[in-house]
């Protein structure tokens, strides 16, 4: 019997692990992000490299400058002076300055908020995304994407592409990767070290549990549980 | 201390509740690790309650404003993404829990006489539990929450005559919209709570009317003792207290491992496309209802329409669900026990097994003949065991089963 | 002692250790959620500073602001308005702000015309009784107010609580202290920022134009 149920675990366990339905790539494969959540200059680099390049037009309108000041360790007179373009207020919102319907003249459509794009298509396909912009006189803009055909988006940095070496130009992607992977979740700074806090707590508490039930099951053990009255 | 006792004694049973339902409650000796899980269940019940009261203190039931109040509550609410987070795991977790506890009752012959109406009182549990589930996943107004709140009330306007109108009805609008989100809300966080604590109340009625089953499946109330007290019974509390803390301990260990380090467990728990805003003119392209309803969402596609109709799939799926509450009365074995059943038993009950999980697997991915194919079959072999009870539970040869609980 | 007996002691450690241990849990699981009652980022950001442009204002015109969903009254004073607030001191429950009314005003105010500038007042406007916002009555000798001592200021329609044009509470009202003053700092000339304390470096020059009045 005791076979039985274990084998029901491990094959719960195994359903778990196995992969989910990913993000639509347009049948490409991903490269991996390799982002790391607790590289502050990284998300330093990578909040700077996002409002210079896509907070003209894309909105994260579910951050707040003062809050990405106070989890990237920028001070508000460093927000003020790097990061808030398009804002006068520490506690605004970040909303591009694009009006909607001036977007959807130049561009066919609005540019969609990236709040949370990488917690719908995931870092890789963001990484991806970036680095698949390759020539094309057909579209408007004279780029195409690999990932996402006929993207309505002009190749914002191609300049970079050209100036910098494959792998620091890789790494400026990454840096605005782990930036959007940030700001899809902000408890992620902090969430992992809480729970070791939380696990270690528990753990105290288990041992404790622990003794306390071995301590009166003696009584069911050697039958004395009677032995009160 | 014994002033205040008296004086409350005299004006509410207090001891008298406290004797009869802990300190001289008596439970079998022999509860293993599938006995965890009842109380287990209790504890997830009530952290779902108190998570959902403080999420509800942010939360927006409109349709313009839920999904960014939930990620209000993620980002600009103190501490909300733990409140969140916690409410959003405690729902795939009650339904990990409810499904052992149902399994050990699989296992053990839990839902026999003189058990049948905790069986029963449990399914509807089960089932309140459901929509609960259904309706508090719709609230978020993701692509997903949106989507399958679609798919799944579509099934109402199925049904032969009066579809459409009880479509209209349940929607309170033509399409899925701000009626449904509003009313959603409110049968998720006052009338279907108020059900499952009135049901666990009669669920623990019932139970310790007739007494906890045992891994023997044996009545410890034929054997007692001259005071009257069975012999293989030991009094709940302090023993079954102590030992469920523990149970308690490390299932919160596991619940906060996933809470923190992967609350959307890999789109199990929480969905990607659920993270962009529900769009009714764009469905994402794949849409499935979270882990713990694809089972029934399988047999649900396994049946074809017939005469134009997904009636029969809708009629089939409920069936899936509600011959369940049959067992008792399916089950013609003399045995309770997994441990002293016939092997014909055993044998059905790991196809079972084997079927439900399948089939909960087959409802996450897309539709694709072998898939379909695999679908039916299983769907059958589901049936099959509550169909074929009657004669497999009593061929065969059981075990000779013992007078006294055995370790 | 063998391990068959039960030892008691041992049993009441383990019990009083496991129940304080999770009553520590309890109160940490505790504290997520009381705080979830605090103001959030989106309160913060909507109580941040107000700025009101003052260039325009006339003697005696008094206008209203919301800064943290309250109202704050600007209105200029004329020097005979400040002079006559000094003939009141008699009639007033703490006329120099120093008793109970202490902490109605930011350190920086010291003066008994309770402003940054004697000319500009800047007060919240919610009676400290019970929180009703006063009616604003410059009128001078207003007959329903005591008539030739009334210097102008403000009167609470909840309660009758009479207030002077520094916010200064009259003695025998409900309302236990004068006036809230929120912090605030001019920007320059014609704009104040509510909400905001002065620069450390405007600091002194504040106290000092508030010792001479």
């Amino acid at each position: 019997m005791k076979k039985i149920s274990s084998t029901t675990v491990l094959i719960l366990a195994s359903l778990l692990v196995s992969f989910n339905a990913p993000a639509s790539n347009n049948g490409i494969r991903l490269d991996s992000a390799n982002t790391d959540i607790n590289n502050q200059k990284s998300l330093q680099n990578g909040a700077k490299l996002f409002m210079n390049y896509c907070s003209g037009c894309h909105s994260i309108s579910f951050m707040r400058y003062n809050r990405i000041g106070k989890d990237l360790g920028f001070s508000n007179a460093d927000v003020e002076k790097h990061l808030m373009f398009n804002a006068n207020k520490i506690g605004e919102r970040v909303i591009s300055s694009m009006s909607k319907t001036g977007a959807v003249k130049w561009f066919g459509l609005s540019p969609p908020d990236l709040s949370l794009v990488a917690r719908s298509k995931g870092t890789d396909w963001i990484y991806t995304y970036l680095r698949s912009f390759y020539k094309d006189k057909s579209r408007p803009f004279g780029v195409n994407n690999k990932i996402l055909q006929n993207v309505s988006m002009p190749d914002v940095l191609w300049e970079l592409k050209q100036n910098k070496s494959s792998a620091d130009f890789d790494q400026t992607v990454r840096d605005i990767t782990n930036f959007l992977d940030y700001v899809g979740e902000p408890a992620k700074l902090v969430r992992f070290q809480l729970g070791y806090k939380v696990l270690g707590f528990l753990s105290i508490l288990l041992v404790f549990s622990y003794l306390l039930k071995k301590e009166y099951w003696k009584d069911v053990k050697y039958g004395k549980w009677r032995a009160k009255d | 201390m014994d002033n205040n006792k008296n004086w409350i004694d005299q004006r509410f049973p207090l001891s008298k509740v406290w004797n009869e339902h802990l300190a001289e409650y008596y439970t079998p000796r022999t509860f293993n690790f599938w006995y965890f899980f009842g109380s287990l269940a209790m504890l997830v019940l009530v952290m779902q309650i108190v998570t959902g009261i403080f999420l509800t203190m942010h939360f927006k039931p409109d349709e313009t404003n839920a999904f960014a109040s939930v990620e209000y509550i993620m980002r600009d609410v103190n501490w909300g993404w733990l409140m969140r987070y916690m409410h959003s795991t405690g729902a795939s977790a009650f339904f990990i829990v409810i499904y052992l506890h149902m399994y050990r009752a699989l296992l053990y012959g839990s839902y026999k006489a003189p058990r049948e109406l905790i069986w029963i009182l449990g399914m509807a549990l089960y089932i309140a539990l459901m929509a609960e589930a259904f309706m508090g996943y719709v609230l978020p107004w993701g692509q997903m929450s949106y989507w399958g709140a679609q798919v799944i009330i579509s099934l109402f306007g199925s049904v032969p005559f009066i579809g459409t109108d009880l479509l209209i009805w349940i929607l309170g609008d033509y399409a899925v919209g701000d009626p449904a989100l509003n009313r959603f809300f409110s049968l998720h966080v006052i009338a279907l709570p108020l059900i499952l604590v009135v049901l666990v109340f009669l669920h623990i009625v019932a139970l310790h009317t007739v007494g906890s089953n045992n891994p023997d499946g044996i009545e410890i109330k034929k054997n007692k003792d001259k005071n009257g007290i069975p012999k293989d019974g030991i009094p709940f509390h302090p023993y079954y207290s102590v030992k469920d803390i523990v149970g308690v301990v490390v299932f919160l260990m596991i619940f906060s491992a996933v809470v923190f380090f992967s609350p959307a467990l890999n789109g199990y728990f929480l969905e990607q496309a659920n993270f962009v805003e529900a769009n009714p003119l764009k469905t994402p392209d794949h849409i499935a209802p979270l882990w713990y309803l694809t089972p029934f969402y399988s047999v649900l596609r396994a049946v074809p329409p017939m005469f134009g109709s997904q009636f029969p799939g809708v009629v089939v799926m409920f069936s899936a669900l509600l011959i369940l509450i049959a067992l008792p009365w399916l089950d013609r074995s003399k045995v309770n026990s997994i441990r002293y059943r016939s092997w014909p038993y055993k044998v059905a009950l790991g196809i079972f097994v084997v079927s439900f999980i399948v089939l909960g697997w087959l409802g996450m991915q897309p539709v694709t003949p072998v898939y379909v194919f695999l679908a039916k079959f299983f769907t059958i072999a589901y049936f099959a065991f509550f169909i074929l009870m009657p004669w497999f539970s009593t061929i065969g040869k059981t075990k000779p089963v013992p007078q006294r609980l055995t370790e | 002692m063998s391990e068959q007996e039960i030892d008691l002691k041992k049993r009441r450690f383990l019990t009083v250790a496991t129940g304080v241990v999770g009553a520590v849990g309890v109160g940490f699981v505790a504290w997520p959620f009381l705080s979830t009652w605090s103001p959030s980022a989106k309160a913060k950001a909507a109580g941040a500073p107000v700025d009101v442009d003052i260039s325009k204002l006339d003697y005696g015109q008094l206008v209203r602001v919301l800064w943290r969903k309250k109202p704050v009254w600007i209105f200029k004073r004329s020097a005979t308005s400040i002079a006559d607030l000094k003939t009141l001191d008699g009639e007033l429950s703490d006329p120099n702000s120093s008793g109970d009314s202490k902490a109605q005003q930011p350190d920086y105010i010291t003066a008994n015309h309770r402003a940054i500038k004697a000319e500009v007042a800047v007060i919240v406007g919610v009676c400290t009784h019970l929180g009703c916002s006063p009616t604003y009555r410059p009128e001078i000798g207003a007959a329903d107010l005591g008539g030739d001592a009334w210097k102008g200021g403000f009167y609470c329609p909840c309660h009758g609580s009479k207030f002077d044009l520094a916010g200064r509470v009259y003695g025998g009202a409900p309302a236990p202290t004068n006036l809230l003053i929120p912090p605030y700092r001019f920007v320059n000339d014609g704009l104040i920022r509510i909400g905001a304390n002065p620069k450390a470096h405007e600091i002194t020059p504040i106290l000092e134009l508030n010792k001479l009045s």
